[in-house]
């Protein structure tokens, strides 16, 4: 059986910010990880791996983006992954969500096509869309689950926890499907020095428009429906009033009545 | 593609000093400028070069082509509340929006509502300033899939040709709306927090992006329908006006079982988290700085005494001290009540992010430093497990004494 977990390498993304002069983005000291929601979406595929030795799972993580992501696939081999694949081209340059979903649909069925689950982060906390699973799914022409928390195989079907506003759903479908993940352990897990000596004799493996045929006009800038015009900092919000009650708790209390009396919430 | 015109670059290297991810070089040999690899076509150094040897390559798409599309349309989702089929709050606010859009563009606005057993909310739907009303029912339309609503949605913008679409982001319309969007080809934009007209008549869409850190415009050019996602508590809900009435289309639905490729098994409402704090008017939110789970009675003491809702951070939600539709914040909810109390909460940016439509902040922190003071009206400095217990007691004394007078 193949899982294919589909990542993404981003910026630290509470670290980035604007220049307010130059109304530039400020990148100095920003490191790029793994996007968190895809360490997640890695992790269920490990467990899978484990609980269910009958059915030979083989992991393999891919992902679109510069050269250097290929650090984030190297740490995807060290957390479990058997193999990895990067598409990495000029031509992928500027692509939107719908651009990068196609992309990545291409290199889904063109270096996995007997792929039999793609499981993904919820999202990437540099864009925070939430787009690309869907749209993979879409153009894979399978069913898709989002916001799953655990996931389930039995037999040809997999069954999905899912997070819904108001709790939770299970929800089965037949596979191949698409499955994207919304939640994780809030610790990460190092690898050991084992897991990266084992890392580096896994394949990782570069690939170019050219090398699996990829339609041209359907990737990059020219294939994105949407353009970013501006880009800028949030407003600042006018400074209230700061107290320090660490001396005084009852003065303070006595202050935060006032306030809500003041504003008429009591 | 950035293309460098070699005739026209001095080799001034303000391309270089304005990209902002230092994708683009001045040679040292040549003194031209050299694109990386790692481009992405941000146009910032397009906008900065002053001899204008920088340029984009684009695809362009003619007016005649874009002018077929007409009209704005909300996709009217509903939820099961108090055993009724209600529409969800998002879609009055995106209603409210819609008109504004549409009124700029002299087009009408229109919903899509999808479902079984729906056609109750036509009304409400006209009254928040609908003008059409695509009523698209089936049973297999009885609870939300991707698949099925995906479908009909998409067969009624191919043939109805609307020039916008707007979604709530909800976890469901976050669902839908990338799958109609892939399906159909078009551009979509996340969790836009504004939306306008420009001259070119083109749907302007404005989302924080990084965490919230950064704002980013975003248009899509040279398709149509431009389909947008809303987060909740972003716009606010028109006025009923209870004479508007407007024009019910019925649209015919096939769909067989088959179509529909997702089971669901169990559909489970954790009993904690009935009070939705999205529609809450005081939130008494809790953080890390708590301390520990016992301190949460004292949060829910004082949300019982001032009238609020409990919520919390994603901290709390993660260590398990509170069901996840609590959760404010990015990975959470988006929530604009009256009053938000954060108590132990620092205010990463992506609680921020989930909060900062609130009308007061009141903030409660050991941490001098704590971000959460920078978007508080009032931010008190002290340990919230003294200053809590104070103020329920002087609270008590208040209430005493307004009840004797």
């Amino acid at each position: 059986m193949k899982i294919v977990v589909c990542i993404k390498q981003v910026p630290e993304a509470d670290k980035v910010a604007i220049d307010p002069e130059t109304g530039t983005l400020i990148r100095e000291g920003v490191a790029s990880i793994l996007n968190p929601f895809c360490e997640y979406a890695l992790d269920v595929a490990v467990k899978l791996k484990e609980q269910f030795p009958e059915h030979n799972i083989e992991i393999i993580t891919l992902s679109m983006g510069p050269p250097q992501a290929k650090q984030a696939l190297i740490r995807t081999l060290e957390l479990g992954a058997d193999k990895a694949y990067l598409l990495s081209d000029r031509k992928f340059a500027g692509s939107d969500c719908l651009a990068t979903s196609y992309a990545l649909k291409e290199g889904i069925a063109k270096l996995v096509p007997d792929f039999d689950l793609i499981l993904t982060g919820k999202q990437a906390i540099d864009g925070d869309t939430a787009q690309v699973p869907a749209e993979i799914a879409e153009h894979l022409g399978i069913p898709q689950i989002t916001y799953g928390l655990d996931v389930t195989l039995n037999n040809r079907r997999i069954e999905v926890k899912k997070e819904t506003e108001e709790g939770y759903q299970v929800v089965s479908a037949r596979l191949p499907a698409l499955v994207s993940i919304s939640r994780g352990s809030n610790i990460r897990r190092l690898p050991s020095i084992q897991e990266v000596i084992n890392a580096r004799r896994k394949p990782l493996e570069v690939v170019s428009v050219e090398d699996i045929k990829i339609d041209e006009t359907k990737v990059g800038l020219k294939a994105s429906p949407t353009q970013v015009v501006k880009i800028f900092a949030p407003p600042p919000k006018a400074a209230g009033e700061i107290i320090d009650g660490r001396d005084d708790p009852k003065a303070a209390a006595k202050k935060l009545l006032e306030f809500l009396i003041e504003h008429k919430f009591v | 593609m950035l293309v460098v015109n070699e005739e026209l670059c001095i080799g001034c290297k303000a391309c270089e000093k304005a990209c902002p991810f230092d994708a683009i070089y001045v040679d040292q040999e040549t003194k031209k400028a050299v694109v990386k690899d790692n481009c992405t076509l941000c146009g910032a150094c397009v906008n900065v070069c002053p001899t204008k040897a920088l340029s984009i390559e684009r695809k362009a798409v003619s007016e005649e082509e874009l002018a077929k599309y007409k009209g704005v349309l909300v996709w009217g989702e509903w939820e099961k509340r108090d055993n009724n089929l209600q529409l969800k709050g998002v879609v009055l606010e995106l209603l409210g929006k819609a008109r504004q859009l549409a009124d700029k563009l002299q087009e009408n606005v229109g919903v899509i509502l999808v479902g079984y057993k729906i056609s109750h909310l036509v009304d409400e739907l006209f009254h928040h300033g609908a003008d059409i009303v695509y009523l698209c029912e089936h049973e297999l339309l009885e609870t939300y899939t991707t698949d099925g609503y995906a479908t009909v949605i998409s067969s009624v913008l191919a043939t109805e040709k609307p020039s916008i679409v707007l979604y709530g982001a909800t976890p469901n319309g976050r669902d839908l709306a990338p799958r109609v969007a892939a399906r159909l080809a078009l551009g979509i934009t996340a969790d836009c927090t504004g939306l306008d007209i420009d001259e070119k008549r083109q749907l302007v869409q404005t989302r924080p992006a990084f965490g919230g850190n950064i704002m980013a415009s975003i248009i899509s050019p040279y398709t149509r329908p431009q389909m947008a996602t809303v987060r909740p508590n972003v716009f606010p809900k028109p006025e009923p006006d209870i004479a508007r009435n407007g024009k019910v289309i019925t649209v015919p639905v096939s769909l067989t079982k088959q179509a529909i490729r997702t089971k669901i098994i169990e559909d489970v409402a954790l009993e904690e988290s009935t009070e939705n704090i999205e529609e809450a008017q005081i939130l008494v939110s809790a953080g890390r700085g708590i301390g520990a789970k016992e301190n949460l009675k004292l949060v829910h003491q004082l949300a019982k005494e001032i009238g609020g809702t409990v919520s919390g951070s994603r901290a709390l939600v993660d260590l398990g001290w509170l069901p996840q539709p609590k959760q404010v914040g990015q990975s959470g909810k988006t929530v604009a009540p009256n009053l938000y109390m954060a108590l132990g909460i620092s205010g990463a940016i992506q609680h921020i992010v989930g909060m900062s439509s609130s009308d007061t902040v009141v903030a409660i922190n050991k941490d001098p430093e704590a971000p959460i003071f920078k978007v508080a009206d009032l931010g008190i400095i002290g340990d919230l497990n003294e200053i809590i217990p104070a103020f329920l007691e002087l609270l008590k004394e208040y209430k005493k004494g307004k009840n004797e007078n």
